[in-house]
């Protein structure tokens, strides 16, 4: 059977039923192709009953159907309302396989697919794009043709699928929505990442359930889920209530029983439920095949569009999170501008014009917002290959401001990881007090903060009055990883900029020329070595990203020597005094360093005389310090044991990201928990510590609290961008959260909880003298619950560690520590504590 | 050290970042407090009241107001400890101030009484405030020697981690039991259905809890596994080594609520008898400026 419509719009979530609505509205013939057998699959899954943000605020809505903040099953019941009354036409349990032009071959217009295979090599296809009208072919054997496709079918992919006999069973399933629906069965559980033990937790949770559950390992690791959860698997496992089987696979699915491969040969097992929770793979290989290109390899890249959201393949276009968009508002609003589009309206604004206005109102001229668009672009190098709709994009989470001669644009140490591209004018950065180094029009700086996720190395200030774009981190990673070029150039001036910061000694950009060009950037695993003792070779390494531990082996056990963050380098000693390494130098977490070749820079410093002192001086405290750990190594080989193994038990908890972290000093702490009352009564009642919980070495004990990690992972996936780094160096949430959870679940240290705002408590002195509310820390569940205001529903959000920023006196838990063992320090720092309290006792 | 250009860090160098209340700033409280006792009892040397030192002389009066001024800064710990408020106040020079300056008023208090004590409101009050000094000083023992206990006995356990464990043994133990008999099955029961935290404060503190019913119970089962050698696959033998864990976790968890108890039952002392004392110094001071 073949449909023959308009517009085919491929997937129901809030762009593409806001599309549909606005087909129908329009009276265009239309169909809604929807994989599921319900509306917003991505909606549907939210868990029950939460609240959904309608953010930004100042966005206005453009579409046929209504959202507003609220809960999860009052949008939908209204989507699915408002579209059988508007007259869409919806196919469910459609899945879309296919999309090819059914036209003439397009004269030169060849899509290039690069197919990365598991062993690292690539395949290159070629195909011919044919014009539309396109012909799609869906899941249920049906053909569909039409004129025009939208593609909206988000970000979520398809899950992995089991690829063994009888794995197309019925009673094999990709998703558990409820737990508590099954009930006496034998359930196998297939993947350990933290969705199928979270899943194997819970059918386990309740034992009158009765379920036998197993969870099944391909290793003996757990390394793809985070800590919290293995250990509570652990746990599970050594209480009896499930099984774990590692090194395991399964063989074949039959109705009630599973045959599994395992160390011990085949086994066959009753059951008679698999929850194969195996990742997810992008949606990306699809869109591919329908002839729509992604502006670069990357993994973060986005299909290549027109201002008006046409892909490379003429007629069809992307909207909504695929096409970059994760907020339901921009969904929509998509999705009536590309339906208008398509209907031959081409005088419609986007919805977000009035947001561009308003950043442009404060710059001298007046221009329209495509003027100023263009204008920054043509006068930026790194944003030149952006495209009009990239550019308003771009400058959506962006800013621009104008910056009179002598205003100052940052100060040295402020904290700040945003990128400065000069649109008009000249910034001047005081290297040293008195001496200015400028940068000119069309090039960037700040970009060090970008990168090292530190504070800022210099102060900053306008040369001339002048245009900056000021580029937000994620701007500037969107940027980067959508345009190769822009990110080639990023790399090479922030290189040559680090090393000239690093090494000062009037240094200037010519003299790096030679050494930049036999630059190379690595990337280094956690625990791996660039540098091992004993080794011959001369190179240099620069640390662009994380932070490097030193250690030497003396009588045969490694013993640390330092912590080298971000922004210092290593590798001199070999190259000056000569010999081998004398120390190994190992990643504490995934980190990138600069290898300069050592040749260029023993050129460089026989040339620049000042470098070669400046190094002698590096070298010499490093020698120091080798010397001592040497010179101790009988007499104290007690205390530098331990000031290694607290060295290492801090790194190995994730101190060498950290940038802050707070520690708590079991000689001292008498567990009152006023630490944690005064983190709930310093910010609306609920705390964001747990002092008990976490790790413990010789009496120091890492508690589970924020670490303001240099490149924080709880940032790399937040829709509404609401994560950033503030004026203290402290990661913070703003009140744009939407509370979707995606940061709770990449913090590797499981420091961010979802709630809401408990009611506001009665006074101190009300409590204290009359009994009245629950008194100083977190308001119980009880109290909480009773207190709430009747009807009003109060949103989930992200809540962490914000370091008590903007809270004078600085954070509460160390404030309110009434024997000092609560303390704060960054990481630098922190060695220096294990070291005293080492020689102390 | 490798000086990377960015030195991210404001705090100044050699800043000491950590010492604990009793060292706070180099003995700081300390130092004062002496200076004060010192002060004091010089003064006391050398002024002449006639015909001898009293609370009702100038001088005495001057103790007296230094020693009412003093215990009602003393007794402002506890809000400040639960006042989270903004600005650069920290609860630890506050503990610091108010550990050793709460000393010094054994000297000044002494000092203001003249030596003069009877049974009397006015002595009542002396004695009420040596209570709370006395307790104090049971406190700061127990905050310099306990932590450290504290945190090697709970090995990286919370409390409730520590409970959890103890459920999860009762679970096994539940399901362990299933094949026993009727009189095996009952002491198995005992462990399981014993409080095993019950015995009042006596046995909390002291951390011995002899009607421990695990015990008990693995006691009477060994009657049965004494005899025996261990095969392996008898359920009696599961059960004991499941009730031999479960008496080493509920032994660290009673170290635990030991520990616990110990650094805060003072406070039950302290805090009491400051209220007591308030009310006791009311009356002195009332009296002195009724009868006068
Ligand atoms: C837990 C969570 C909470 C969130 N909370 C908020 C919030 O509060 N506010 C907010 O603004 N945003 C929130 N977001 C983000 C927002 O939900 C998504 O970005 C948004 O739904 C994307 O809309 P979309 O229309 O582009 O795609 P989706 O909503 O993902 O819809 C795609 C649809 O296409 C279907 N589909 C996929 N492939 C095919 C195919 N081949 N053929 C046919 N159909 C197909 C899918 O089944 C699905 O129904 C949240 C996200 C998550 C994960
Ligand atoms: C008359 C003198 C004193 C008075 C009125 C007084 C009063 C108080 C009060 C009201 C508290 C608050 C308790 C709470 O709310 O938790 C307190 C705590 C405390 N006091 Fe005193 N005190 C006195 C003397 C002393 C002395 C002499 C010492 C030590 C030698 C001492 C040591 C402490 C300690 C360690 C705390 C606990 C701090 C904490 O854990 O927060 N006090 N005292």
């Amino acid at each position: 059977m073949t449909d023959r419509v308009r517009i085919a719009i491929v997937g129901s979530g809030p762009a593409g039923l806001s599309a549909a609505a606005r087909a129908a509205a329009l009276g265009l013939s239309h169909l809604l192709i929807e994989k599921t057998d319900h509306l917003s699959d991505t909606i549907f899954k939210y868990q029950k009953g939460k609240h959904v943000m309608a953010t930004p605020s100042q966005l206005v809505l453009r579409s046929d159907c209504d959202f507003e903040a609220g809960k999860r099953e009052a949008i939908l019941d209204r989507w699915n309302a408002q579209a059988a009354d508007q007259g869409v036409n919806v196919a469910y349990n459609a899945e879309v396989k296919a999309i090819v032009g059914i036209g003439d071959p397009i004269p030169g217009s060849i899509q290039k697919i690069v197919e990365r295979r598991r062993d690292g090599t690539t395949e290159t296809k070629e195909i011919q794009r044919l014009a539309p009208p396109y012909r799609l072919t869906l899941s249920d054997g049906r053909d569909v043709i039409a004129d025009a496709v939208v593609m909206a079918i988000g970000t979520q992919g398809n899950p992995n699928l089991m690829r063994v006999p009888g794995a197309d069973l019925p009673h094999v399933q990709y998703q558990l929505d409820d737990p508590g629906e099954y009930n006496d069965e034998h359930i196998f559980v297939v993947g350990t990442g933290d969705a199928g033990i979270e899943n194997a937790l819970g059918l386990a949770a309740d034992e009158a359930q009765g379920n036998a559950v197993t969870i099944l390992n391909r290793s003996t690791e757990f390394a793809s889920a985070k800590a919290a959860n293995v250990k509570a698997l652990m746990a599970a496992a050594e209480a009896g209530r499930l099984a774990i089987m590692t090194e395991t696979t399964t063989a074949k699915v039959e109705p009630g029983f599973i045959t599994l491969d395992s160390r011990d040969g085949e086994v066959k097992l009753k059951c008679d439920r698999i929850i194969a929770r195996m990742g997810s793979a992008p949606p990306r290989a699809f869109v591919e095949s329908c002839g729509i290109e992604f502006t670069s390899g990357d993994r973060l890249a986005f299909p290549k569009l027109s201002p008006v959201f046409e892909s490379t393949a003429p007629g069809i276009f992307v909207i909504g999170a695929l096409a970059g968009y994760p907020l339901i508002k921009h969904c929509m609003n998509q999705g009536y501008d590309v339906v208008e589009y398509i209907n031959g309206n081409r005088d419609l604004k986007p919805a977000d014009e009035p947001i561009l206005a308003a950043k442009f109102a404060g710059l001298p001229e007046k221009k329209s917002v495509a003027d100023w668009l263009e204008y920054l672009r043509a006068n930026v190098a790194v944003l030149e290959g952006l495209s009009p709709l990239q550019m308003r994009e771009f400058m959506l989470d962006s800013e621009v401001r104008a910056y009179r001669r002598d205003d100052v644009i940052f100060e040295k140490f402020d904290p700040g990881s945003s990128l400065f591209g000069i649109a008009r004018g000249q910034a001047l950065v005081e290297v040293a007090p008195g001496v200015d180094i400028p940068i000119d029009q069309g090039s960037i700086f700040g970009e060090v903060g970008l990168i090292s996720g530190r504070r800022r190395g210099a102060t900053v200030r306008a040369g001339a009055d002048s245009i900056m774009v000021e580029v937000s981190r994620t701007a500037a990673l969107k940027l980067m990883s959508s345009n190769p070029p822009a990110k080639r150039a990023i790399t090479r001036i922030s290189t040559e900029r680090q090393l000239l910061q690093m090494f000062g000694a009037g240094l200037t950009p010519a003299d790096l020329a030679d050494i930049l060009d036999t630059a190379e950037i690595r990337t280094v695993k956690a625990g791996e070595a660039i540098l091992s003792e004993g080794d011959l070779g001369n190179d240099i390494y620069v640390i662009r990203v994380g932070s490097m531990i030193v250690e030497k082996k003396i009588g045969g056990k490694n013993v640390f020597l330092s912590y080298l963050p971000a922004g210092s380098y290593v590798g001199e000693m070999a190259l000056i005094a000569g010999g081998p390494r004398t120390a190994t130098v190992k990643a504490t977490v995934k980190s990138e360093v600069i290898r300069l070749n050592g040749d260029a820079f023993a050129r460089l410093m026989a040339a620049k005389p000042a470098l070669l002192e400046r190094a002698r001086r590096d070298m010499a405290a490093r020698q120091d310090v080798n010397a001592f750990i040497e010179s101790r190594k009988d007499s104290f080989s007690t205390v530098v044991d331990m000031y290694s193994e607290t060295a290492k038990f801090l790194v190995d908890n994730g101190i060498g990201e950290a940038t802050d972290v707070l520690l708590i000093d079991e000689h001292l702490c008498v567990g009152c928990d006023n630490c944690e009352k005064a983190c709930a009564d310093s910010h609306d009642g609920l705390s964001r510590l747990d002092r008990e919980a976490g790790r413990t070495y010789a009496h120091l004990h890492v508690p589970t609290s924020c670490r303001h990690c240099e490149h924080p992972h709880c940032m790399a996936d937040c829709p509404p961008n609401a994560i950033h780094r503030g004026p203290d160096g402290e990661v913070f949430i703003d009140e744009t959260c939407i509370g979707c959870g995606n940061c709770q679940r990449n913090c590797p240290y499981g420091v961010i909880r979802m709630d809401s705002v408990p009611p506001r408590k009665p006074g101190l002195l009300s409590w204290m003298f009359f009994g009245a509310g629950p008194g100083p820390g977190e308001p119980s569940k009880k109290w909480r619950a009773k207190n709430a205001e009747p009807g009003v529903e109060k949103p989930k959000k992200a809540i962490k560690c914000d370091m008590c920023s903007g809270i004078e006196g600085g954070p509460a838990c160390v404030r309110a520590c009434p024997t000092g063992a609560a303390i704060r320090v960054a990481p630098e720092d922190f060695l220096t504590v294990a070291r005293l309290g080492g020689e102390a006792r | 050290m490798a000086a990377g250009a960015a030195s991210p860090i404001r705090r100044a160098k050699g800043e000491v970042l950590h010492d604990g209340f009793l060292r706070h700033a180099g003995f700081r409280w300390l130092k004062i407090a002496t200076l004060i006792c010192v002060l004091s009892i010089a003064s006391y040397m050398l002024v002449d009241v006639t015909p001898r030192h009293n609370g009702g002389s100038w001088y005495g009066y001057a103790m007296g107001t230094i020693g009412v001024l003093l215990i009602l800064w003393l007794t402002l710990l506890g809000l400040r400890k639960r006042a989270m408020t903004r600005g650069r106040w920290s609860l630890k020079a506050w503990t610091s101030a108010h550990v050793y300056l709460g000393l010094s008023l054994i000297v000044i208090a002494t000092l203001h009484t003249g030596f003069q004590l009877g049974w009397n409101v006015h002595t009542l009050a002396y004695a009420l405030m040596m209570l709370v000094i006395l307790s104090g000083l049971f406190g700061i023992a127990v905050y310099a020697t306990l932590p450290a206990a504290l945190s090697n006995n709970r090995a990286e356990m919370t409390q409730v981690q520590m409970l959890d464990a103890v459920r999860a043994i009762d679970r096994q133990l539940h399901d362990a039991a299933q094949p026993l008999t009727h009189e095996q099955a009952a002491l198995v029961r005992q462990s399981l259905e014993d409080d095993p935290f019950g015995g009042g404060l006596i046995a909390r503190l002291s951390g011995r809890y002899p009607r421990c019913a695990t015990a008990r119970a693995q006691a009477a089962l060994r009657r049965w596994t004494g005899e025996t050698p261990d095969t392996g696959n008898d359920p009696l033998e599961r059960i004991d080594a499941l009730l031999e864990r479960k008496q080493a976790m509920l032994a660290r968890l009673r170290r635990h609520l030991k520990l616990k108890a110990l650094l805060e039952i003072w406070l039950y002392v302290h805090v009491p008898a400051t209220f007591a004392l308030l009310a006791a110094l009311t009356a002195h001071v009332v009296s002195v400026f009724f009868y006068w």
